[in-house]
């Protein structure tokens, strides 16, 4: 059934989007993860990647009240809470040694100008100059292009200037309009996530890109979403790696399930196999756990991320991990899966 | 027919090779069609159960125990009878069909006590008795100067229908030596299954890898499992699980000594999958592989029925408390339905005897 498949992965041709649905659907899920190990040996030898990095999400107050979120809060809501400088100064100054990537996201506060988070950027930078600081999803790029007045470029210009390397991949969802419609009515669409990826990317700024699924959506929107992707990458290049990421329902408006595992491995070889133009797959341990992010390694994924320390986000709705590992134990299950543990910065340079 | 079912059994030097060597792949796609081979209808099953360990009394006091109490210990416990029957009750309200006892080896506990709890069990309630692992037949046995098979005979007798397969650990006295010095060795452990067998008892076996033995003593457990399967053919189910030292899977492995070569400086998933496939090859007269999702979690257990098992345990009904560092989360039944069902398989409730007794 997959042979048609199997021959264009071996010749090294890019597959269509019914062959992506095709993947999607089948349950031969060794074949489709020996494709997508195949793609990934190409890309990336039997290098895996992990990165010392640390978490901080400044506000969890938020303009947007996602059904899929159980970190965001309201303003006066109880749990509400924002994080000073002297805070995120203080979690930076406290992360140990070594640690190359300090990542933060957060809500769309009401009242927050601009200046204050490029004073975020600046403290981090002030604290520990030689930190990569990958801040920001697009969802929040445009959220201060507008309550500054400035063009989406602009906004990205000032912020690498004060310090911004690399953005994360957040607020991605699922591109597709009705489906984004019962999940984030009031998220920036998916056309505009893209745009400000592009900019990012024009910019110079290296980003990453996600989906959140295993909720609502189709087998056509995931590929479709993919299909998205691949296209800007054609274009600006700017994408460093891929994430999907397995929703998780607990305290979630919209409740479900959490996704099998056997959806997350076939969600992550899928991913490998059609964006053949992004070179990393990304198996967020804190999402799927150590041992299926461990089990990823061999189904296309090349990276498990960081050891985090804090982890707001997820913890939030129901996350079944702790929230954070060492590099040795990331090295360790590295090494178990048979692969070769390669310690990263957020830009994916090798620390030796 | 599929090939691995007519395939000729592999040996110790082959199992030890695919355990070392084997591309996980290949050893799950392998296990899988065993698997399909053995149980083609597709249908994953568990059973609704009720752990009771009626003491923390324990003589043996193993390495790897956080459970066992010295007899004038403070939380040292005994239950008492009312205490054990709320809990079966509890148990039939659920919906379940068995409970598994186990404890300790208390020193004042003899045959008549354990013949009075299960006679006073079969008495009121209409449920499997799957209890004492052959380190507490060996015990009791001694203790009241029985031998092994009396010790099963009268047990049988007031009520026991099944014995659990615990107590098996590594089957490696060096191992055991090392581990758990004052239990039973392994050619005791496998005397009181060959027993029950003999009897007509069914019974389960075990493994807990992930501690200090070398692929090789997990290849010498399977092969010991299997020549008495071949003997008896009264194991029901084997259940491989990773040893737990704390709350994390990860966090064991620190300041633990470094192993010889060869062996697991700390079981991680892909470890975990790897003994499961090498366990479904290597027992070829073993119908029934459990997934462990009380020591995996529920994520694991659904790949593992991709790599070998076909039964999700039991629903644990007092263990049910997966807990990850700074989080917990209860796991029902309706979790243990839909994560089978969301893996592709059909969910069915079972009994002692792995007889399905209700479909979802």
């Amino acid at each position: 059934m997959l042979s048609h498949i199997e021959n264009k992965v071996a010749g090294g041709k890019r597959l269509s989007g019914e062959e992506g649905l095709e993947l999607l659907g089948s349950d031969d899920l060794f074949r489709l993860g020996r494709l997508a190990d195949t793609v990934c040996r190409r890309i990336n030898g039997r290098k895996a990647y992990y990165v010392r990095n640390r978490h901080i999400n400044p506000t969890n107050i938020c303009l947007n009240r996602c059904g899929f979120c159980a970190f965001s809060r309201s303003k006066g809501e109880e749990g509400a809470y924002e994080l000073s400088l002297d805070e995120i100064a203080e979690r930076v100054r406290s992360a140990p040694g070594g640690t190359k990537e300090i990542h933060i996201v957060g809500g769309l506060h009401p009242d927050w100008p601009f200046e204050h988070y490029l004073d975020i950027v600046r403290t981090i930078k002030r604290v520990s100059p030689g930190v990569h600081v990958k801040a920001f999803t697009a969802v929040e790029i445009d959220h201060f292009s507008r309550i500054s007045g400035r063009s989406i470029e602009d906004t990205l210009r000032v912020l690498k200037d004060n310090g911004l390397d690399a953005m994360p991949g957040g607020g991605a969802e699922i591109f597709s309009q009705p489906t984004r419609d019962k999940l984030c009515p009031e998220k920036i669409s998916g056309e505009r996530w893209l745009e400000v990826h592009e900019a990012a990317h024009g910019a110079g700024i290296k980003t990453n890109a996600t989906i959140l699924y295993g909720h609502v959506e189709s087998f056509e929107d995931r590929i479709d979403h993919l299909m998205r992707l691949r296209k800007l990458q054609d274009r600006t290049g700017g994408f460093q790696a891929f994430i999907p990421l397995s929703y998780h329902p607990k305290n979630t408006e919209m409740g479900g399930e959490y996704p099998s595992a056997i959806d997350d491995l076939k969600t992550i070889a899928v991913s490998r196999l059609m964006l053949d133009n992004i070179p990393h797959i990304k198996a967020y341990w804190i999402m799927l756990g150590e041992k299926i992010s461990q089990l990823a390694l061999l189904f296309g994924a090349d990276d498990i991320d960081g050891t985090v320390i804090e982890e707001k986000i997820t913890h939030s709705a129901g996350a079944l991990t702790g929230e954070s590992l060492t590099g040795e134990q990331m090295a360790h299950l590295i090494r178990r899966a048979g692969k070769v543990p390669v310690e990263r910065d957020a830009l994916y340079r090798t620390i030796e | 027919m599929i090939d691995s079912m007519t395939a000729k059994r592999i040996d110790k030097k082959e199992a030890l090779e695919l355990l070392g060597k084997g591309d996980l792949l290949d050893l799950g796609e392998r296990a899988d069609k065993i698997r399909q081979g053995l149980h083609p209808e597709e249908v994953v099953t568990f059973i609704v159960d009720r752990n009771i360990n009626y003491t923390n009394v324990c003589l043996n006091k193993c390495r790897f125990c956080a459970f066992y109490r010295d007899r004038s210990a403070p939380d040292a416990y005994v239950l008492t009878k009312d205490q054990l029957f709320d809990k079966i009750v509890e148990t039939i309200d659920q919906g379940g069909t068995q409970i598994l006892i186990q404890g300790g080896l208390h020193p004042d506990l003899d045959i008549h006590y354990y013949v009075d709890m299960l006679r006073s069990i079969k008495k009121r309630f209409d449920i499997d008795v799957h209890g004492f692992s052959p380190p507490e037949i060996t015990y009791i046995a001694e203790r009241s100067d029985l031998t092994v098979r009396e010790t099963l005979e009268v047990l049988g007798e007031a009520g026991l229908d099944s014995v659990p397969g615990g107590g098996a650990e590594i089957l490696s006295d060096r191992v055991r030596e090392q581990l758990s010095p004052k239990k039973i060795r392994t050619a005791e452990w496998l005397k009181v299954m060959e027993e029950a067998h003999g009897l007509g008892m069914r019974t389960t076996a075990t493994m807990m890898f992930g501690s200090v033995e070398t692929e090789m003593d997990i290849i010498e457990h399977l092969d010991a499992i299997r020549g008495l399967q071949d003997r008896t053919g009264g194991f029901t189910a084997f259940i491989p699980w990773s040893f737990q030292s704390l709350n994390t899977e990860i966090a064991k492995s620190a300041g633990k000594k470094s192993r010889s070569k060869g062996s697991f400086d700390q079981s991680t998933g892909v470890d975990y999958l790897k003994i499961l496939a090498v366990s479904r090859i290597y027992l070829d007269n073993i119908r029934n592989l459990q997934a462990s999702w009380v020591t995996q979690g529920l994520k694991m257990a659904q790949v593992a029925l991709r790599f070998g098992a076909n039964d999700f345990g039991s629903t644990m009904i007092e263990e049910n408390v997966v807990r990850a560092a700074g989080v917990s989360y209860r796991v029902t039944k309706e979790d243990i339905i839909e994560a089978i069902r969301a893996s592709g398989f059909s969910p069915a409730q079972r009994n002692t005897k792995y007889h399905i007794i209700k479909r979802f």
